[in-house]
C-alpha cells in the first residue's frame, strides 16, 4: 500500500504534511511530486511538515537535503515543520545535519515565518 | 515472548521491521527517544540489507545482563559481504551514492555494536541498546 502525501496550496505557499510512515517509492514520489508543485508560476514557499512522521534516516534526510538544494536554485525557500523532538535528537546523534534547512515548531509557525519573509523581500 | 523475527527484502519490509522494533522497544519501557533510535537504527541496517544483499532477516529481542534489561537486535544477511568494514563505518563513505551515514549513524544510535562480515559469505550486525 503506497501513501500519497497530500499537497496543498495556501496562498502561494504549498505544504505537504507527510502522514505515518514512508515507504522508499512513497518518498521518491513525494520528492518529485513536490518538485512540480514548486515549478509552478507563483510558487513562494514550501513547508514540509513531519509532526506526525515516525523515523527519520539517512535516506529521509538526503531527500529532504536534495528538495532544499533544489528549491534553492529556484529561489523557493523551504521550511521544515514540527520534526518531534526524539526524532530531531536522534537526527544530530547519526551525526546528520539539515543544514541550511529552515525549521518552525509547527505549520502555524512556518507560515508565518515564510509570510514575514515575503514582506521583507 | 516478545522475540520478533522477520525476513527484510524490500522496502515494505524496512517499515515494517522498524514499526515492530518499535513497538518492542515501547513494551519493554524504552523512552520515546530511545524508541525513536532503536527503530531508526533498525531503518538503516533493514536498507542496507534491501540494498546490498537483496535479502536477510532481523531478530529483535530482550535481553537480561548483569540485572541489567535491554534491546538486541541481530540483522544477518548472505550477501556479497563488507571488504572494508573500517571504512564502511566512516561517516560520509557510501558505494551507492547515499549519504554515508547508516552505519555509523547507528552504531551510535546504540550503545553496543558489531560487524561480523565476511566476502562473498554475508554480514551479521548485532547490536544492543540497555534501557536507561
Ligand atoms: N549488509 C551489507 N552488505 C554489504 N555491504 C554493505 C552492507 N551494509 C553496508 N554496506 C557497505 O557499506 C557502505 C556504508 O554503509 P552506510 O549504510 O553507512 O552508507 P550507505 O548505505 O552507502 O548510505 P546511507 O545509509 O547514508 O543512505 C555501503 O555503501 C556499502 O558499500
Ligand atoms: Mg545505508
Amino acid at each position: 500500500m503506497h501513501q500519497q502525501v497530500p499537497i496543498l496550496k495556501i496562498d502561494d505557499f504549498w505544504i505537504a504534511s507527510v502522514q505515518g510512515s514512508l515507504h522508499d517509492q512513497d518518498v521518491i514520489e513525494f520528492k518529485q511530486a513536490l518538485l512540480s508543485k514548486i515549478m509552478q508560476p507563483k510558487s513562494r514557499g514550501l513547508i514540509i511538515d513531519l509532526t506526525v512522521l515516525d523515523v527519520v534516516d539517512s535516506f529521509v534526510t538526503k531527500t529532504l537535503i536534495d528538495i532544499r538544494g533544489l528549491a534553492k536554485l529556484m529561489g523557493i525557500p523551504v521550511i521544515i515543520a514540527g520534526m518531534s523532538p526524539a526524532v530531531a535528537i536522534t537526527l544530530v546523534e547519526m551525526g546528520l545535519s539539515l543544514e541550511g534547512v529552515d525549521t518552525a515548531l509547527n505549520l502555524q509557525k512556518g507560515l508565518d515565518k515564510l509570510r514575514n519573509a515575503g514582506k521583507e523581500r | 515472548m516478545l522475540e520478533r523475527e522477520s525476513s527484510i527484502e524490500n522496502e515494505f519490509d524496512i517499515v515494517a521491521a522498524r514499526r515492530g522494533a518499535k513497538e518492542v522497544a515501547n513494551e519493554l519501557g524504552f523512552s520515546t527517544v530511545d524508541q525513536v533510535r532503536i527503530a531508526t537504527a533498525i531503518s538503516e541496517l533493514a536498507r542496507n540489507v534491501v540494498l546490498y544483499a537483496r535479502m536477510g532477516s532481523i531478530v529483535v529481542r530482550p535481553f537480561c545482563e548483569g540485572g541489567q534489561q535491554g534491546l538486541e537486535i541481530v540483522v544477518a544477511d548472505k550477501g556479497p559481504g563488507i571488504p572494508n568494514v573500517e571504512l564502511a563505518m566512516t561517516d560520509g563513505y557510501s558505494t551507492s551514492g547515499g549519504l554515508g551515514a547508516g552505519l555509523p549513524g547507528a552504531r551510535r544510535l546504540m550503545d553496543t555494536f558489531r560487524i561480523d562480515s565476511q566476502l562473498g559469505q554475508g554480514t551479521t550486525i548485532t547490536a544492543r541498546k540497555w534501557k536507561a
